[in-house]
């Protein structure tokens, strides 16, 4: 399986318009959602088959039972992470949210009153029918989105179908869930946007697609809407030795098209065209000769 | 202005839609502000601000670090680590940093105190002025996995003049580094745009922030003609919406290039005056 993974340091530079657009595209038998955080591309998708829901269990939190809890304050006092409070009444509780659940002070109690209960962090989607899609919901309050993108991840490789070509979308930032993402992937797409932000945060999603070996190449999204500093996008993948596949024009019509449920390529227009270009371009670097004949990607 | 100290938190769920915006604009119309950018992976309130630095300082975890002569292999530590962090191979203790969550758990528990901390850099913090605001800005290692503790130390050294208002701009998402950001403001500014997209993430962190039990009002931001699903979703949610800013080519062409919408235009000031007065009176509601 031959997996692209969409990135962008900055966050709604365009990830998912990029993904949806290439999942159409490519007429990809698999795509994931990796962006637990903030997951989108199903509304972009429209599967109207059912998707079977797993709950997925976080790391467990801590449990104290007021009623034999002496109020000693040796949990408390180490917790490295201030997740054991006092209420106003004097009893000891447990900030489940900040709770990392490491388990020392169900260890440390003398009294032997705190347990670590196990904890649903959120929830793993998995639609099979026709083509593949893994995504998640991580449940409010409860954290831990690294691991859950590596559920995710191993949800659409362990799925039973031939998949010779998978998307996956990801999440902004270069923090834990991205690193989660990079794992196994043949090639990264970094969405930027011409912006100040956008090329400060290019520059560190690129070191650290660099630091973990993984390839990268690089798009401009809404490029006219600064035309100069996309030059400067240009230069710097130029100087870096970094592949540079295209440039997409702000347009309007794909801001419809998101909100109608549709891709920007099921629309005609300038953003789409590049966008199907870019598409080419990148399935040549990946070794999938001609996208345009469905059966190079094993389409149905 | 600024009478009450108040922390005000900038979130989005979904990134890009004007958290950072926002945020070095309030604190740019406060008339004494502190600015924290608590989105360590991908910080950019320093290119507004462009702040002059004057202090650094390196933040680090305590990682455990064995002594193979005092280890005699009992695999306590191992057996504990919730973090899969620790593994004893071939006679030797290993120790994986990146998943380290320094808990302090191993060290507490190994009878042959062969353990001990050693202080592992994972990123800085800046502090620098810009006019009226303090900016402070944290910043992660690139290939380092989380933010987390550069957060909890920036916003636990925050300091606090009594004149102040601090603006924390917190990263995207609605993880582990936006539960910290947002833990101790006294209000939650939700920034949206106006997309399914925008609606979606809305919503999510919409009700992270009831599980905080925050306060919160919306910011609409780049709105077009048209349906707005996140304006739709503030309406049946009965959710406070604070401001409309509009989708304007002269915005994102000064926000494209770093510029600071309040000190380059006048009713911009006026603008997001108008909406710091309205926050507060919201915070002391």
């Amino acid at each position: 399986m031959k997996q692209l993974l969409i990135l962008s340091g900055k966050g709604g530079t365009g990830k998912t318009t990029m993904a949806g657009a290439f999942i159409k595209l490519s007429n990809a038998q698999g795509y994931a959602d990796c962006d637990v955080d903030a997951p989108n591309l199903h509304l972009l998708m429209n599967r109207s088959d059912e998707a079977k829901n797993t709950d997925y269990y976080g790391m467990p939190k801590a449990d104290i039972d007021i009623y034999r809890c002496t109020r000693c304050g040796k949990c408390k006092s180490l917790c490295r992470f201030d997740a054991i409070e006092i209420a106003a009444d004097g009893a000891y509780f447990v900030n489940i949210p900040a709770c990392e659940g490491c388990g020392v002070c169900s260890v440390v109690c003398p009294d032997g009153v705190i347990s670590m209960v196990p904890s649903i962090s959120g929830s793993l989607k998995l639609y099979q029918e026709g083509t593949v899609f893994s995504t998640a919901q991580l449940k409010m309050g409860s954290g831990n989105s690294g691991k859950l993108v590596t559920e995710v991840k191993k949800q659409l490789l362990q799925s039973d179908r031939q998949i010779d070509f998978a998307v996956v979308d990801g999440s902004p930032g270069i923090g834990c869930p991205v690193i989660a993402s990079m794992s196994g992937v043949d090639a990264v797409l970094i969405v930027a946007e011409p912006s100040v932000s956008g090329i400060s945060d290019l520059e560190r999603i690129l070191k650290t697609a660099g630091h973990f070996h993984v390839p990268a190449m690089v798009c401009v999204n809404k490029a006219d809407l600064n035309a100069q500093n996309t030059e400067k996008i240009e230069q710097y993948c130029m100087e870096h030795t970094i592949p540079f596949v295209g440039k997409i024009p702000f347009d309007n019509r794909v801001h419809d098209a998101l909100n109608k449920g549709l891709s920007a390529v099921d629309v005609d227009c300038p953003a789409g065209t590049e966008i199907n270009r870019i598409f080419g371009e990148i399935s040549t670097r990946l070794f999938l000769k001609n996208h345009n004949n469905k059966n190079e990607f094993g389409g149905y | 202005m600024g009478k009450n100290k108040m922390k005000i938190a900038v979130l989005s769920g979904k990134g890009g839609a004007g958290k950072t915006m926002v945020s070095v604009n309030l604190a740019a119309a406060c008339s004494k502000a502190v600015y924290l950018d608590c989105d360590v992976e991908e910080p950019n309130g320093y290119l507004f601000f462009k702040p002059q630095i004057v202090a650094q300082e390196t933040v680090t975890v305590p990682i455990p670090v064995c002594d193979q002569e005092k280890c005699n292999g009992c695999r306590t530590c191992v057996e504990f680590c919730k973090f899969n962090a620790l593994a004893y191979v071939k006679d030797k203790l290993f120790v994986f940093d990146t998943v380290c969550h320094a808990c302090g758990g191993c060290i507490l528990f190994c009878e042959q105190k062969a353990l001990s901390e050693q202080e592992r850099p994972i990123g800085k913090i800046q502090t620098g002025t810009s006019g009226n605001v303090q900016v402070v800005t944290g910043i992660l290692d690139t290939g380092e996995e989380s933010g987390v503790p550069i957060i909890r130390k920036i916003l636990k050294e925050a300091i606090v003049s009594t004149s102040s208002c601090v603006v924390i701009d917190c990263p995207p998402g609605s993880g582990c580094s936006v539960m910290e950001s947002i833990r101790d403001a006294d209000y939650c500014v939700l920034v949206a745009e106006p997309t399914i997209f925008g609606a979606h993430n809305l919503e999510m962190v919409y009700e992270l922030t009831k599980i905080f039990g925050k306060s919160v009002g919306v910011v609409l931001n780049k709105c077009m003609e048209g349906q707005d699903p996140s304006e739709m979703f503030c309406t049946e949610n009965g959710l406070k919406i604070l401001e409309k800013i509009p989708f304007d080519r002269e915005i994102n062409q000064l926000n494209s290039n770093g510029k600071i919408l309040v000190r380059e235009n006048q009713a911009y000031l006026k603008r997001f005056r108008k909406l710091l007065a309205d926050i507060e009176k919201e915070v002391h509601l």
